[in-house]
């Protein structure tokens, strides 16, 4: 790392002058760099002629008469005589941070979209979720986040999964070892008001801010295609929710949610049954796509209900869970605590998620994070990615990052933001981090950029 | 054998030989993988080069862990149509996924529907014409279902696994099958993973990179040949 060859604080130039010495902001590129290029390998050759999408692999070196160690990726290219339209790709895939959405068509149900191998997508009602995962959860996966004892985190994602399919219509099956399931109802949120989105919008466009300034209108259809052109539609994929505001009730009819508590039952059959009946209301049948289902799962292993020490059978539920929903145009996302399981059981319960992701809690006032993250101030936790679901491919996503910031902004809105490593000051010993994020720098004097 | 693709993987396995006798015939096949990294593409792999035009095999695909079309669909990227090897009798799919031993009678029915499916095996490969009945191969995707899918009872996994390793030698078939490593490494004693382990001859393990993520490289694999290692 080049942190120690950063310059003193007082000799760090004004970015607008004729710098003698590195502008910070190479500094903190280049240190970026070279951490990820530590992390990265070389790039593997293409030793051999590819196989369309198959791995082409290369010894790394032979350790041992019996072993070869060989590395292997995927290509990108294909050739394939398509069967029919949703299966033909002809691009490269890129590992980039978001999939290329431009090749998304809009689909007929509001709240669905296409995506590739013939999936459909349905939002987590997190828009920076969406589109970290390359478009959101698609139909027929399992979603599993792993909960932290410190900070119910995983509620936020819980409610805006929840929210965003009442908004667009989608019933919802909600089971929850709670003494009142359905009271959980009256704390989801509700979609902000259309004045904050733009205002947020505008606040994304760091870079271009300058540029567009109070004139965001004009521009917002050019910069942002992909986005804004469902911002447009009466129906947005996902929508921002405002905390602070609850959803209105007629959302939460009792032909949309049924709400299911597993607290009493003694076993997981009752659940098992209710899970059955809700997917087989949504069948998939081949091409079509009624509107889409959802199955929220809270604490599924919690120590309160009867089950939770019937490691075997919570498995099996899981098991036929998933067999189930493949099946049908749903998305269960269960949610559970790791820590109450056996280390074996917890890795059962991982490679059986289709999508995996945990939620960690963030010290309150922990010195040494402050130092190593900007924008420490403002976050909440932390989300990481572990996995992400591969219907209907081998081609893993491979992400830029798997460690997100869970924010709130203004106290209302969650935003999931890459982390950023705050400058170093060699000088004083202190970091710049303290005093905000790496966009907004209250220190920002001499060292706009 | 010159216009088919190989690479690596093949060759490591004697892939790139001539596919009559198949390499792998009468050999148990052990892939390993953990959270991490997938090691499933190691199998559509091994489904390819066994359906590939040159060869004669017939596969019998035990899945628990994804329906047909998840596999159609990958192995139609690969260049291989199952649904026409299926209706060929070259690809023969056990959908496994609803699976499950009813826990009312436990341990009789959870060693029952083990023995219910060794049936299937072997009645399909018994059903089979004459000179197919030598180019076998049983893919099980993957063992850790196989556990749910028994509640638990790996003794009746491993009875299951034992017998299929039987059908190797009988029958000179194949026998592939996938296991999640990392299940069992927190394990005081894993024996169906040191089992497994004994009983393949070839041992593949996919594992994330050692110095961390990679845009370009998603893994590594391990492959250890043990029956070779034995001849020399």
């Amino acid at each position: 790392m080049k942190a120690a060859q950063t310059p003193h604080k007082k000799e760090v130039p004004c970015v607008f002058g004729r710098p003698p010495q590195l502008p910070i902001t190479k500094i903190i590129r280049l240190s970026a760099a070279l951490l990820a290029r530590h992390r990265r390998c070389s790039t593997p050759t293409a030793a051999l002629s590819l196989p369309p999408r198959v791995c082409s692999l290369r010894p790394e070196s032979l350790s041992c008469r019996l072993s070869t160690i060989y590395s292997w990726h995927f290509t990108g290219k294909t050739k394939l005589c398509s069967v029919d339209a949703a299966m033909a790709t002809t691009k490269p895939r890129l590992s980039s941070f978001s999939r290329n959405l431009s090749a998304v068509s809009s689909s007929q149900t509001p709240g669905v979209k296409c995506g590739p191998n013939g999936t459909m997508f349905v939002s987590s009602g997190i828009a920076d979720l969406d589109k970290i995962l390359g478009g959101g959860f698609p139909l027929g996966s399992l979603v599993m986040v792993m909960e932290d004892a410190e900070a119910p985190h995983h509620m936020l994602l819980l409610r805006n999964f929840m929210s965003q399919g009442l908004v667009h219509g989608q019933p919802l099956l909600y089971a929850s070892p709670s003494k009142d399931p359905r009271g959980f109802l009256g704390t989801l949120p509700s979609p902000a008001s259309l004045k904050h989105d733009k205002s947020r919008d505008r606040e994304s466009e760091q870079e271009k801010g300058l540029r567009i300034a109070w004139q965001y209108k004009k521009y917002m259809g050019e910069n942002q295609p992909n986005f804004d052109s469902h911002r447009d539609n009466k129906q947005d994929y996902c929508n921002e929710f405002d905390l602070r505001k609850p959803l209105e009730r007629h959302y939460f009819t009792r032909q949309r949610v049924n709400c299911v508590g597993i607290q009493d039952s003694k076993n997981l059959a009752a659940l098992q049954e209710h899970c059955a009946s809700f997917l087989a209301q949504h069948q998939r049948n081949d091409g079509s796509c009624a509107l889409a289902g959802r199955i929220a799962i809270q604490s599924l292993c919690a120590p309160q209900c009867e089950h939770s020490n019937m490691d075997w059978e919570m498995l099996s539920f899981i098991k036929s869970l998933k067999g189930m929903v493949r099946s049908s145009n749903a998305v269960v996302v269960i949610t559970f605590p790791p820590s109450l399981l056996s280390l074996s059981s917890t890795k059962r319960w991982q490679h059986m998620a289709d999508t995996l992701l945990s939620v960690a809690a963030i010290p309150d006032e922990d010195k040494e994070l402050a130092k190593l993250l900007s924008g420490y101030q403002d976050m909440v936790g932390l989300l990481n990615v572990h996995k992400v679901a591969r219907l209907n491919t081998q081609v893993p996503l491979i992400l830029e990052a798997t460690t997100f910031s869970i924010k709130l902004q203004k106290r209302r809105f969650l935003v999931l933001e890459c982390l950023n490593q705050a400058p170093v000051d060699g000088s004083s010993g202190s970091s710049y981090g303290t005093s905000g994020s790496c966009s907004g720098s209250s220190k920002a004097g001499t060292l706009d950029f | 054998m010159e216009n088919q693709n190989l690479n690596l993987l093949d060759r490591a396995l004697g892939l790139d030989g001539p596919s009559e006798p198949w390499p792998l015939s009468g050999r148990v096949v052990l892939i390993e993988d953990c959270v991490e990294t997938s090691g499933s593409f190691v199998l559509h792999q091994l489904v390819k080069r066994s359906l590939s035009p040159t060869s004669s095999n017939v596969i019998i695909f035990v899945a628990f862990a994804n329906p047909f079309s998840h596999y159609d669909r990958i192995l139609r990227k690969l260049g291989c149509n199952l649904v026409t090897q299926r209706d060929n009798k070259r690809f023969i799919f056990f959908d496994m996924l609803m699976l499950r031993c009813p826990d009312v009678d436990e341990g009789k029915s959870s060693e029952g529907g083990l023995v219910l499916l060794y049936e299937k095996i072997l009645k399909t490969i018994c059903g089979l014409p004459g000179d197919k009945k030598d180019y076998v191969t049983i893919m099980i995707d993957d063992i850790s279902l196989v556990e749910v899918a028994a509640n638990g009872g790996s003794d009746y996994v491993l009875d299951f696994l034992h017998y299929c390793h039987a059908l190797t030698s009988e029958f000179d078939c194949s026998l592939i099958t996938l296991n999640h490593e990392d299940i069992y490494s927190s394990m005081e004693r894993p024996t169906l993973i040191l089992q497994m382990e004994y009983l393949a001859d070839i041992l593949i393990k996919a594992e994330p990179l050692s110095t961390g993520l990679a845009t370009d490289v998603h893994g590594q694999v391990w492959l250890s040949d043990y029956l070779s290692s034995q001849r020399t």
